[in-house]
């Protein structure tokens, strides 16, 4: 061994990595599910509602079908299973059944030669329409007059945490706090687009992009009344997901279409289809009562939540839960009421958006802060810092922080990050004023602020949710060299996962070539790429995977040199029996790894890595990661929630022209914790690309809904951050390993969405002082032209049978009359 | 009707285009070249940016009728024989691409920009990027690939 020359293993855990599918999509290689082509291949077209409440008293797709060109122009009666799908209910119509409940709501599907075939015949679809009083307020969704857009009644899921005595104990100082925000999109580039050709089997072949390749076969496998094995799902390329592909869109439909027609029928979504058809994040109205001791600790929260889940359940409930359970922030507080309710109203279905739920509560819990901290006349850092959550604090839900909870840590980075320095107006150019060179002033008016927020959201699936991930790893020789191949059906979308499983791959398994193959249903399930939790998960599992493949070389290894040593005593032709020299090896020293090609016992070369596969088959092993157990809501509140939480901190640099109602974000310090940062350039590319979707919220992001009505389903209409809006983003990682975590990772997906939208509007509030108290903030606000909204108080908490969703439970038919 | 124009050096005869069709269509359904996406098709994000006659342009708002006789130069035209060029080189090296559904169209404006401008500020940068969306990255990583880039082209030291 000593002869041998090996390389040092590059790109493992923890090393600057380039992205294993940057070269494919620099050169314009990489192919998206909307370059997807098929030989034969239909097109396929949605007719949708253009109401957001109607009754469908009839439907005539003769014209349509009559069209040249076109093949099926197929309805709900033509599903031959299920007729509705959803993520944690079924409840949403694959094509709508005598009734819609939201503006863009799939009615029918058309295949045809081409695109413009497809369109054309969905305009020939006669709809027989009876518009309904739609019901677009949450608030009014509540009231007991309301019309019952669902059998079970209006309200989806109501949680209700008490922790403590927040009704008795007393407090020096209250703050009372109303905050609203706005419906985000997700936006991803890449609109929603799949590819099903039908299979000789009767089965049908979906390529999509999508984030849970499992619960799409699961919901395809149900509406379509095939067995699962038939529904082979496999990831077609993603332009970003940001949480909008977790429920299906496409899927179920061109599947159907392509079993009736018998060709491989292409979806593919243009810009406006992509805003009606898929989910949002949650529209939020939030009410906070803070109660603190004159020397700055909190005492009591008391929160009110109150979320737009729009027409079907799709995430809703989980959402919820989430909100719920970080609405006191990562803070200690020892009592705590929060009731928090989402709803079913006729505006678009609300789900997964990256935060989660987390996002709306950071927005008002910390502007609480702010106002808390102003009244006790405490910086607002230190008011943070005096009752940040640590290892070992108890949340309102009684749930223990029991991994690293690094919050002041965070917070003190923040403190002492350097500012930026900031040019006088009257000696930069116009094309950095706020509002650029449209601007129309010198700058006379721009006023600075500095903004502060801190929170955390949970990593993978909450509430008891059997969460878990499976990944297969194969090492075998191509030529003489050993490759890694990673099989798992965990979804690349854009953050960077196969490249993070490459890097695990190379440091379990001491091999720097390692393929990962497309993933697919062939493999165990992996859950969704949701909830910052496939690091953890499909981490998790590649890397116990490669860790079977290794105790598998170490046997192999060992038996190799049982031979040796046999070989070596019949040479001696020595006294030992054949018994004993039969027995199995000695079991080489603890521990064994993989490094640099070579198999090392105890820090010690064993054997090479080329060797050993050269012997027998390529080495393979499939393993299941699951994080550990967790609890629901028992009838307090109260329970095990969340598997991990990931922290983060974030101060703003804002200038508003105050005059103009402009603003422009100059600078953020981003602080994240991290656990472990696999993969540092993907790291900083989570958190600077997150912390622009926060500014999004904060300035200018929002779907506006008017009457159940999507009014800017464009990018003309609806403005996502450019590069004159993104200022400098300085990245600071805390490493406080997550104990139970692989390598100690924590997801950091999420969390800098979840925060700097509050960081943003507080620095915003900090350069006007006006109250700003929903977001995203318009130039109105900026200037007092718009009053800020007010609530005449939260909605009276309703009845419910308990703290799972509303339609869980037996419910009594609607009274007649009540439709 | 039909089209004749050159694509990435290649004299292409297109029959059947449609009469309402774009640029960004031919390039995408009749020559199969899809680097240049369809994101939103509305000239708003920049995602389908290619060379007509040298122009950047967005292809989808250039009805393919007004492509008749003009050289047009994709993504999948700026490697020569199989070397990224150095625009592509810094992107993957920066970290700049994260979905990727912006990388060619973004691939294609910063090549425009560093054609024009050999070392650009960061004024500069976001205003040429300025009709460039992308989503994921926050667009840090794609100024740090503007700036390994402009060192790469003008040979300077990069650093």
């Amino acid at each position: 061994m000593a002869t041998t020359t090996v390389s040092r293993t590059r790109g493992g855990v923890g090393e600057h990595t380039v992205r294993v599918d940057a070269a494919a999509k620099v050169s314009g290689a990489f192919q998206y599910a909307s370059d997807l082509r098929a030989d034969g291949m239909l097109c396929g077209a949605t007719l949708r509602s253009p109401y957001p409440y109607a009754r469908i008293r009839g439907i005539d797709a003769t014209a349509a079908a009559a069209l040249p060109g076109v093949h099926a122009v197929l309805l709900a009666a033509d599903l031959p299973g299920r007729r509705t799908f959803g993520l944690n209910l079924d409840d949403q119509p694959v094509l709508a059944d005598g009734l819609v409940r939201y503006h863009g709501e799939p009615v029918a599907v058309v295949a045809a030669e081409t695109p413009e075939i497809a369109y054309e015949a969905t305009t020939l679809i006669a709809v027989d329409w009876q518009p309904l009083p739609a019901v677009t307020d949450m608030a009014a969704a509540l009231r007991p007059d309301a019309p019952r857009l669902h059998e079970s009644g209006n309200v989806l899921r109501h949680v209700h945490i008490v922790h403590g005595a927040p009704d008795t104990a007393g407090a020096d100082v209250w703050v009372d706090g109303y905050y609203e925000t706005g419906v985000q999109d997700q936006a991803p580039l890449g609109p929603e687009a799949g590819l099903a050709v039908p299979a000789d089997d009767g089965g049908v072949d979906l390529r999509v992009a999508t984030q849970w390749l499992h619960a799409d076969r699961e919901q395809i496998a149900s509406c379509l009344a095939l067995p699962q094995a038939l529904v082979r799902v496999s990831l077609a390329g993603v332009g970003g997901a940001f949480g909008s592909r977790e429920d299906i869109h496409m899927q179920v439909h061109a599947c159907l279409l392509a079993l009736r027609t018998g060709r491989p029928v292409k979806m593919s979504f243009g810009r406006e289809e992509s805003f009606l058809g898929h989910v949002h994040r949650h529209p939020s109205r939030i009410w906070l009562r803070h109660g603190a001791t004159r020397d700055g600790r909190l005492v009591t929260v008391k929160a009110r939540l109150l979320f737009d889940g729009g027409a079907y359940a799709s995430s809703s409930p989980a959402v919820l839960a989430n909100a719920a359970t970080f609405a006191a922030g990562p803070y200690e507080v020892p009592n705590a009421r929060i009731e928090g309710t989402v709803v079913f109203t006729n505006n678009p279905p609300c789900g997964a958006m990256r935060g989660f739920g987390a996002p709306q509560v950071c927005f008002a819990y910390e502007a609480q802060m702010d106002r808390l901290a102003a009244a006790l006349r405490l910086h607002p850092l230190e008011l943070r810092l005096r009752n940040a959550l640590r290892t070992g604090s108890v949340l309102p839900t009684g749930q223990v922080v029991t991994g690293s909870a690094p919050v002041r840590e965070l917070i003190q980075w923040c403190a002492g990050a350097p500012m930026p320095v900031l040019e006088p107006p009257y000696a930069r150019d116009q094309v950095h004023y706020p509002g650029g060179t449209g601007n129309v002033t010198h700058g006379e008016g721009l006023r600075v602020g500095v903004g502060y927020a801190v929170g955390f959201k949970n990593t993978a699936f909450s509430e008891g949710f059997d969460d878990s991930a499976a990944a297969r790893v194969t090492l075998g020789l191509v030529g003489d060299a050993p490759v890694a191949e990673i099989h798992t059906a965990a979804a690349e979308v854009g953050q960077g996962l196969t490249t993070v499983l490459t890097q695990v791959a190379r440091t379990e398994l001491g091999v720097e070539r390692v393929v990962v193959h497309t993933a697919d249903t062939s493999v165990g399930n992996a859950g969704s790429t949701s909830a910052s939790r496939q690091s953890m998960m499909a981490g998790g599992a590649v890397q116990a995977a490669c860790r079977m493949v290794r105790d598998r070389l170490v046997a192999r290894a060992r038996d190799q040199q049982a031979r040796d040593q046999q070989a070596r005593d019949r040479r001696a032709r020595d006294q030992l029996t054949r018994d004993q020299c039969a027995a199995d090896g000695e079991p080489l020293p603890e521990p064994a790894e993989l490094c640099d090609g070579l198999l090392l016992a105890a820090g010690v070369p064993v054997a090479k890595l080329t060797d050993l596969l050269a012997q027998a088959e390529p080495v393979a092993a499939t393993a299941v990661y699951r994080h550990r157990p967790t609890t629901g809501f028992d009838d307090a509140g109260q329970g095990d929630i969340h598997a991990a939480f990931t922290f983060a901190a974030q101060r703003a640099v804002v200038e508003v022209d105050t005059e103009l109602g402009v603003a422009r974000v100059r600078h953020v310090a981003a602080a994240v914790d991290a656990g472990k940062v696999l993969n540092p350039v993907g790291f900083e590319g989570q958190i600077e690309g997150g912390t622009a979707q926060g500014l999004g919220l904060a300035l200018m992001e929002e779907l506006r809904v008017e009457n159940g009505i999507v009014r800017n389903p464009s990018f003309t209409d609806y403005l996502v951050p450019t590069i004159l809006d993104v200022p400098l983003v300085e990245t600071h990682a805390v490493e406080q390993p997550d104990p139970g975590a692989p390598y100690g990772l924590k997801g950091v997906g999420e969390v800098p969405a979840v925060v700097s939208t509050a960081a943003i509007v507080a620095a915003l509030r900090d350069a006007t002082g006006r109250a700003l108290n929903r977001a995203p903030v318009t130039a109105d606000d900026l200037v007092g032209l718009r009053p800020p909204p007010a609530s005449a108080g939260p909605p009276p908490v309703p009845d419910v049978p308990g703290q799972w969703p509303v339609p869980y439970y037996p419910h009594p038919q609607p009274a007649p009359g009540k439709g | 009707m039909r089209l004749r124009l050159t694509v990435n050096g290649e004299p292409r005869l297109i029959d059947g285009v449609g009469g309402d069709e774009s640029l960004l269509s031919v390039l995408r359904r009749v020559l199969r070249l899809t680097g240049a996406k369809n994101a939103c098709e509305q000239g708003e994000c920049g995602a389908c940016s290619v060379y007509l006659d040298g122009a950047l342009v967005c292809a989808c708002l250039v009805p393919a009728g007004q492509a008749a006789g003009t050289e047009v130069v994709t993504v999948e035209g700026l490697a020569a024989r199989g070397e990224l060029d150095p625009v592509q080189e810094a992107f993957v090296q920066a970290g700049a691409v994260q979905c990727g559904f912006c990388t060619p169209g973004l691939v294609m404006a910063v090549h425009d920009l560093l054609r024009r401008v050999g070392d650009p500020t960061d004024a500069q940068i976001r205003e040429a990027l300025a009709g460039n969306l992308c989503r994921c990255t926050g667009y840090q990583k794609i100024i740090s690939a503007v700036q390994l880039a402009a060192g790469r082209v003008n040979g300077h030291h990069d650093g």
